[in-house]
């Protein structure tokens, strides 16, 4: 009897073991397959921004710039109504509440290749007339700006989501208190249901961060995929996911390697993501103990 | 020890402004985000619904006009429900240890850790991978490949749904089961389990949404074909998210984008239609209680 406990132990515990065992075998693959640009380029090819493949001179800064203009623009661009819209969530009439949050859950649920045809055929032509029409006359609709804008509406809910999550957690009797020593609902919202679910708005940022830092095909979509650097927001670029969706099936064997470390880039960077974001948070609850 | 400044009298006139602001900032924010989800959806079912018969849904693609996308629907489902035989075994053991075994401890914090990190991580990530893993020493993308990278996607996110599930059970469940002399195999399989079965397939069934509309991933690992998936372990295999794809950046005629709309409706159909009906079936087991 013992024995049949013993085995499903270990089973269970294979399977939890796979995910170490992937976790490690993502940074080793990609450490591997990249090998010969570190050998070749050396850490140069972090700061270069040649991109000849009929010379076979890569650098990696414009994709880089481009994944943190795209994502900073993200996630500046929907901090803002995701915060204030998890706080009428939270006060907003039953019904009203209910139907609400099923519309942003199931807004996070649309795949984001949609996301992507959309902006191609809806949001590019319709930044363009509008840029345009501000005088920036050389905007043709691709670029940071759209993918920006399109990021910020597929992290949105995400962000909302958690948002609302974590302002649903702060005990009732905190607002009460507020509302009855005269706070209005704005006070009462910023005072105390921001300062309470602080830990919880980071990992909201910080959740929507690491969406915007990987998603692949609706930037690809819009940003133009043009390799150099920025010259404003208005003009095409890339990002890292751009460039290894758009390169990767037709690469040569030189330009798969180049693709690998862009892809280990990527890789550290939103492990770096998550892993500020998990020992925050952690580090935040211990110092609360946990209420 | 600022308390006495904050005894002073502040006007409510300000503050007043100050909050309908705040709430009308808040409506718009709100009216906005689900303007653009309206957007959004209205856009795909608008332009979508004039693509979609059933000689669209049956029929192979191709360049000919009476082609549709059904070999990429069925290679889509394929491709996810193999990816879910591939995952589920694997995740349900291991949210099982995490949730049974390994409440505390080193090894069940780094495990717990891992899994976040790899529910954060960027999806064409693992196309490289499984590229690198399965296709490069194949010889070939196949649909197989595109399996496999969808259920390392998957694998986390059921992981830590069958933890989160199988915790809500509570203790008083377990210890009775053990009470009655029931092994600890049979305490979780029998009783755990059941107890947790809503919460487990609702789970799973969401993660199988979220996968289905991946796209990044299959790019280079299930590729594209215009042929039924007969050839699914040695072949580029046909999908929804990758036809859209092709369809609607490769192509200037206005016939093949519209089958894009018309594929990107029934793959959002599919995927929404999953997710109302898994919120539906847990809010009634919910009132059943």
């Amino acid at each position: 009897m013992l024995n049949c406990d013993r085995i499903f132990k270990l089973t269970a515990l294979a399977g939890a073991l796979l995910i170490l065992m992937l976790t490690a075998g993502f940074f080793l693959q990609l450490g591997v397959s990249s090998f010969p640009v570190w050998q070749r380029y050396g850490l140069g090819f972090l700061c270069s921004t040649a991109w000849d493949p009929v010379a076979q001179e890569y650098g990696a800064l414009p994709a880089i710039v481009g994944t943190l203009i795209t994502t900073a623009l993200a996630v500046g661009l929907a901090l803002p109504p995701a915060f204030v819209t998890a706080l009428y969530l939270l006060d907003a009439p039953p019904w009203a509440r209910g139907v609400l949050s099923q519309g942003v859950d199931l807004l996070a649920a649309i795949p984001s290749v949609i996301y992507g045809m959309w902006g191609l055929f809806v949001l590019v032509p319709l930044l363009q007339r509008g840029v345009n029409a501000l005088g920036f006359e050389e905007f043709t609709g691709f670029g940071y700006l759209s993918a920006g804008v399109i990021l910020a509406l597929m992290i949105l809910p995400y962000m909302c989501a958690v948002f609302r999550d974590v302002f649903r957690m702060t005990p009732s009797m905190l607002r009460e208190a507020a509302f009855g020593c005269g706070c209005t609902r704005w006070e009462a919202a910023w005072d105390i249901v921001m300062r309470y679910g602080i830990r919880g708005i980071m990992g909201g940022v910080f959740i929507g961060l690491g969406r915007a830092l990987g998603e692949t095909m609706a930037v690809l979509f819009v940003i133009g995929n043009l390799n150099a650097m920025p010259d404003s927001l208005f003009s095409a670029g890339t990002t890292i996911a751009a460039t290894l969706a758009n390169n990767f099936a037709e690469a040569d064997d030189q330009m798969q390697s180049v693709l690998f470390a862009l892809g280990l880039l990527l890789l550290a960077m939103s492990f770096a993501v998550q892993a500020i974001s998990l020992t925050y948070l952690k580090r935040t609850g211990k110092r609360r103990g946990e209420v | 020890m600022t308390g006495m400044q904050n005894l002073r009298r502040r006007p409510l006139g300000g503050r007043r402004l100050l909050d309908a602001l705040f709430r009308l900032a808040s409506l718009i924010a709100l009216l906005t985000a689900l303007a653009g989800m309206l957007w959004i959806v209205g856009t795909v079912i608008r332009r979508g619904a004039d693509a979609v018969n059933w000689n669209f849904l049956t029929a192979a693609s191709g360049p000919l006009a009476d082609s549709g996308i059904g070999n990429a629907i069925l290679g889509s489902v394929l491709i996810t429900l193999v990816a879910a035989l591939i995952a589920l075994p694997p995740a349900l053991a291991g949210g099982c240890y995490l949730a049974e075994f390994g409440r505390r401890g080193r090894v069940a914090e780094t495990i717990r850790f891992s899994a976040n990190v790899l529910m954060g991580m960027p999806s064409v990530l693992v196309g490289l991978f499984v590229y690198a893993l399965l296709v490069k020493p194949m010889g070939c993308s196949s649909g197989l490949a595109g399996s496999v990278a969808l259920a390392i996607i998957m694998f986390p996110v059921v992981l830590r749904t069958t933890e989160d599930m199988l915790r809500m059970v509570p203790d008083s469940l377990r210890e009775a089961g053990l009470a009655l002399g029931l092994t600890r195999t049979r305490v979780t399989l029998g009783v755990i389990f059941r107890a947790a079965r809503s919460g487990l397939v609702t789970g799973i069934l969401l993660a199988l949404a979220r996968v289905s509309g991946e796209t990044a991933p299959l790019l280079f690992t299930a590729q594209w074909s215009d042929n039924w998936p007969q050839d699914f372990c040695s072949g580029p295999t046909a999908n929804l998210p990758v036809l859209i794809t092709e369809y609607t950046t490769n192509s200037p005629y206005e016939e093949i984008q519209q089958a894009g709309w018309g594929a990107a409706l029934v793959i959002m159909a599919a995927v929404l239609a999953l997710n109302i009906g898994c919120r539906l079936l847990l809010r009634e087991r919910h009132h059943e209680r």
